[in-house]
């Protein structure tokens, strides 16, 4: 067993963890499961959490890689009562279908519209090239991350 | 054209769990893992045919933090099958638990139950066991030969209805079917066409793999909680797989992350339910990507040949599809899903001569199962891209060929009553069909009038043009049954409890939208429970295009009785008759405006003040038709001739779905399926070695397209009336992925004149067939 800290959805924490430990594992055991576990190589994106402003795979890194830096996974970025955009869009336009892949999309987009808040539609496809979803063929989930660009949004071209 | 205006049906409300799924919240079974709950690890075969001769278990039994080993040596052997269909199932019976046989590489050795994975992962490796190697058979053609090593060579397999089977010539089932005469059609025809095509191996890839948790209640029940499409029937299964009664079993479905078939399949759950009654500690058995690839299900590859011939002026003399699928190591779907290659596309083209043949074939590689689309996928390929060919002898555009042809309103087709699920079908006359004008929508948004044939084409880099017109089901006609419970409570909400399986089609919405329009309130007055075989009343489970149509009519059928009961009230309470009465937006109001009475005053009265009885009721459904949702498909497609890479450029899927319930649902359903199809024409295979392991069992080297990979894509909805559907309703889940194989094929041809019978259409095929002058030999693939 080894101690780290790190910041977690905002607060710093302590975890006593095993040396080969991912941060998936620490995460759901946890019980932050909404960061999933689909292929366990870190080729598919559901387990997208934003490690110091960037989104990276929880399941192909090791917990003790977290210490010291900032993790935000999909419980601290919304909730029923304050939903984040990004979460409400996906939600509105139904880009929803089965939800397993939703929370690793949320993370990552979330990551670039934090860095670029005017992100275009080439940004988006840059940086979700590591997400699977296999139900809405993405078209919806294209429409639902544009209409939560500043860029969309100004030019009334949400939809 | 909808027949009336709707309040909560066809309106674009918001999925009903999709903000609590993009919340993150603990929704599927792996975030519901209790935290006490023992790893179950799975030792799978090295071989692809071998006879265990000697197992040894007793080191991982010893080992600190294993709980229990379950090998074929320690289990109960009851032969069954794993394709979640109805009862007595169309699949043969040819699967045990554990067996001493091994079938393909990655079967079930031995099961172990440990307190970490870790433990579990040192206790597979601790397991000695010694195999016989058998000679491997891998090819459909190589399984069919005099002499080939028979896989099923157990006395227990049997079909369970009369359909012929054939174990010890790998033949898993057969139906054969001729309406007129094929080939006097065929010496009629002007022109005629006879090619072989190949569907390959592929996978469903949820996001989610298969994933099943079970422990012991109380009361010693075995409570399962599984990522299924099939809950009554995983209960039923499992129960006679472990030699127990079904009332000791209790399955529950909570969110699923993806199925598309694969689910529907009972791939996990035998083993946990025995896991727990051995351990008497909850389980976890969570499946690994690998595992999902090797040892689930998949698409069943298809060997084919389409013999076509017409006249000049267009008329289709005869049609006649050969269908012999590769069902690998087990049967499970193999009869029906090869019937359906027939059944969901053969009744598409009129054509009074049609002959059927269809096969399943054992081979000692994965098994195929249910894959959205059954079998019509592997035909659409054969037959839409043999349509073009055809149009094309007898000097017709593709697409006036087609609308010439397919069926229409008002008419029917003989293969309805003579090709059904493994016996007679069904007889039906199509009494919706907008199929001519999505090939009119299609077309236009297409640009096909500037399509110029390929000989017209120059330079490195050429675009074609390519369609392909498409139907399917919706449900299976006097099989399926679906059930619903709907009740009141005080506040004017309602239960609704449904069997019906939500796999992330956004079924528990439509079928809560069925119920608030019919019962005159808003979407988000129901409360939806669906599949819990303890709390729920029966639905077959999410397949053959059902739960709409079907369980949607259950519900509207229940929400009626409902809405009847909650009138009677009400008249009582405003002491007047149930005619003078209606209900607007959650109120009953008297006709002449005089009086109302709320949805919670009558709940309330109902319960409390005066002949008080739970208002509610439960409805059941099978229905007699299986009205076939209709789709036209278009690809622009850019062919770089020097590489032989392509490219889709646009997208067009035009589709007729009846009314569709929850619109932004329904295109998501073919929206998803087609980028499916588009994956699966394009880059999905499974590579296998010369032993039968596949060597790609990962998403670094089975290529699935992400965001940045996605085509223009336009989806068109055209609306039609299905007046045996809920509201107008037909299916919309499998039918788009019947077309990118055939849409892309044609485009491809008619870019650069190659033409493709094998898919995946790699750089490297449409390279070598550049070289080869337009095609090259035909090889069944893997």
């Amino acid at each position: 067993m080894k101690k780290i800290e790190f910041t977690l959805n905002g607060a710093l924490r302590q975890f006593d963890i095993e040396p080969d430990e991912t941060l998936i594992d620490l995460l759901r055991r946890i019980g932050l499961t909404g960061t999933k576990r689909g292929c366990d190589t870190g080729m598919c994106g559901s387990c997208a959490v934003v490690m110091d402003g960037r989104a990276v795979n929880a399941c192909i890194l090791f917990a003790f890689q977290a210490a010291g830096r900032t993790i935000d996974t999909i419980e601290g970025v919304g909730d029923f009562d304050q939903p984040h955009p990004l979460q409400v869009a996906m939600a509105d336009a139904g880009a929803v279908q089965c939800g397993f892949c939703t929370p690793g999309i949320v993370m990552t987009a979330k990551a670039l519209l934090d860095e670029k808040p005017d992100a275009d539609e080439e940004d988006f496809r840059q940086h979700l090239d590591g997400n699977l979803c296999r139900c809405t063929g993405y078209v919806k989930i294209k429409e639902a991350l544009l209409s939560c660009s500043a860029n969309a949004t100004a030019s009334g071209e949400a939809s | 054209m909808s027949k009336r205006k709707f309040k909560v049906v066809n309106q674009p409300l918001r999925k009903i769990d999709s903000l609590s799924l993009a919340l993150g919240k603990p929704a599927y079974v792996g975030d519901l893992k209790p935290a006490d709950a023992l790893i179950i690890k799975m030792l799978g075969s090295p071989h692809a045919h071998a006879r265990i001769k000697s197992i040894d278990v007793s080191a991982a039994e010893a080992m600190p933090g294993v709980h229990a080993v379950l090998y074929h040596g320690n289990v109960p052997r009851i032969v069954h099958t794993t394709a979640g269909q109805g009862f007595p199932e169309p699949s043969p019976y040819d699967t045990f638990m554990f067996d001493n046989k091994m079938r393909f590489v990655g079967d079930r050795v031995a099961a172990v139950a440990a307190e970490t994975e870790k433990i579990a992962l040192a206790a597979l490796k601790a397991i000695q066991v010694e195999y016989e190697v058998l000679e491997p058979v891998f090819r459909i053609q190589d399984a069919m030969k005099d002499g080939a090593p028979v896989i099923h060579d157990e006395p227990e397999a049997k079909a369970v209805i009369p359909v012929p089977y054939e174990p010890a010539r790998n033949m898993a089932a057969k139906v054969d079917m001729e309406i007129g005469d094929m080939e006097k059609g065929l010496a009629e025809a002007d022109e005629t066409v006879d090619h072989p095509f190949y569907n390959h191996y592929a996978q469903h890839c949820p996001v989610e793999p298969h994933v099943s948790m079970a422990w012991l209640d109380r009361e010693d029940r075995i409570i399962i909680t599984t990522s299924t499409q099939v809950p009554f029937h995983c209960r039923r299964i499992v129960a006679q797989t472990l030699g127990i009664p079904v009332q000791r079993i209790r399955v529950i479905k909570p969110r699923i992350g993806g199925g598309f078939g694969a689910k529907q399949e009972i791939v996990l759950e035998d083993v946990v339910a025995m896991m727990a009654l051995r351990t008497k500690r909850p389980v976890y058995w969570e499946y690994t990507r690998e595992e999902e690839f090797v040892a689930s299900r998949t698409r069943h590859p298809m060997l084919m040949r389409l013999r076509m011939g017409a006249k000049k002026d267009g008329t289709i003399t005869a049609v006649g599809l050969d269908a012999t699928s590769n069902t690998g190591w087990n049967g499970s779907q193999g009869l029906t899903v090869v019937c359906n290659s027939g059944s969901k596309m053969l009744p598409l083209y009129r054509c009074d001569n049609i002959h059927f043949l269809g096969m399943a074939v054992y081979t000692n590689l994965p098994a195929g199962g249910a894959y959205r689309g059954y079998g019509a996928t592997q035909a659409a390929f054969a037959y839409e891209s043999a349509m073009d060919e055809l149009a094309e002898k007898i000097g017709m555009d593709p697409l006036e060929f087609r609308a010439k042809n397919h069926i229409k309103s008002g008419e029917t087709s003989p293969v309805f009553r003579a090709l059904g699920e493994g016996s007679e079908g069904v007889d039906q006359v199509i009494t919706s069909c907008e199929l001519a004008r999505c090939i009119k929508a299609g077309a236009k948004e297409i640009g096909w009038r500037k399509r110029k044939p390929h000989t017209a084409k120059k330079g490195r880099y050429r675009r074609g043009l390519g369609m392909a017109c498409l139907m399917q089901g919706s449900a299976i006609p006097e099989i399926d049954m679906g059930a619903a419970t709907l009740k009141m409570n005080e506040d004017g909400s309602f239960n609704l409890l449904m069997g019906a399986t939500d796999l992330g089609t956004g079924s528990d919405t439509v079928l809560a939208q069925i119920a608030a329009e019919q019962l005159g309130t808003t979407l988000d007055k129901i409360i939806v429970y669906s599949s819990d075989t303890d709390m729920t009343p029966f639905d077959v489970g999410a397949y053959a295009s059902s739960t709409t149509y079907l369980s949607g009519q259950a519900v509207q059928n229940v929400a009626q009785k409902v809405r009847k009961q909650i009138l009677k009230v009400g008249a009582d309470m405003m002491d007047c008759k149930v005619k003078e009465l209606t209900i607007e937006d959650s109120v009953v109001v008297r006709k002449d405006g005089s009086e109302q009475v709320t949805f919670s005053e009558i709940a309330l009265y109902s319960m409390y003040t005066a002949n008080q009885f739970q208002i509610g009721d439960i409805s059941s459904k099978i229905v007699h038709h299986s009205p076939p949702p209709f789709a036209a498909h278009f690809a622009e497609v850019e062919v770089d001739t020097l590489t032989g890479q392509v490219r889709v450029v646009k997208y067009v899927a035009a589709a007729d779905c009846g009314t569709p319930i929850h619109p932004k649902l329904a295109e998501g359903q073919v929206e998803g399926a087609v980028m499916n199809g588009i994956c699966y024409a394009l880059t999905e295979e499974y590579l296998f070695n010369d032993k039968g392991r596949m060597v790609n069992p990962n998403f670094g080297d089975y290529k699935l397209y992400t965001l940045s990979d996605l085509p223009e894509m336009k989806t068109i909805l055209v609306p039609s009336y299905e007046k045996t559907g809920p509201y107008g309703a037909k299916s919309v889940a499998e039918i788009g992925i019947n077309g990118p194989l055939p849409a892309i094929g044609n485009a491809i041809y008619n870019a650069c004149g190659v033409r493709l019978r094998t898919g995946p259409f790699t750089a490297e095929k449409i390279w070598r067939s550049l070289q080869a002058g337009g095609e090259i030999p035909f090889e069944e693939g893997h």
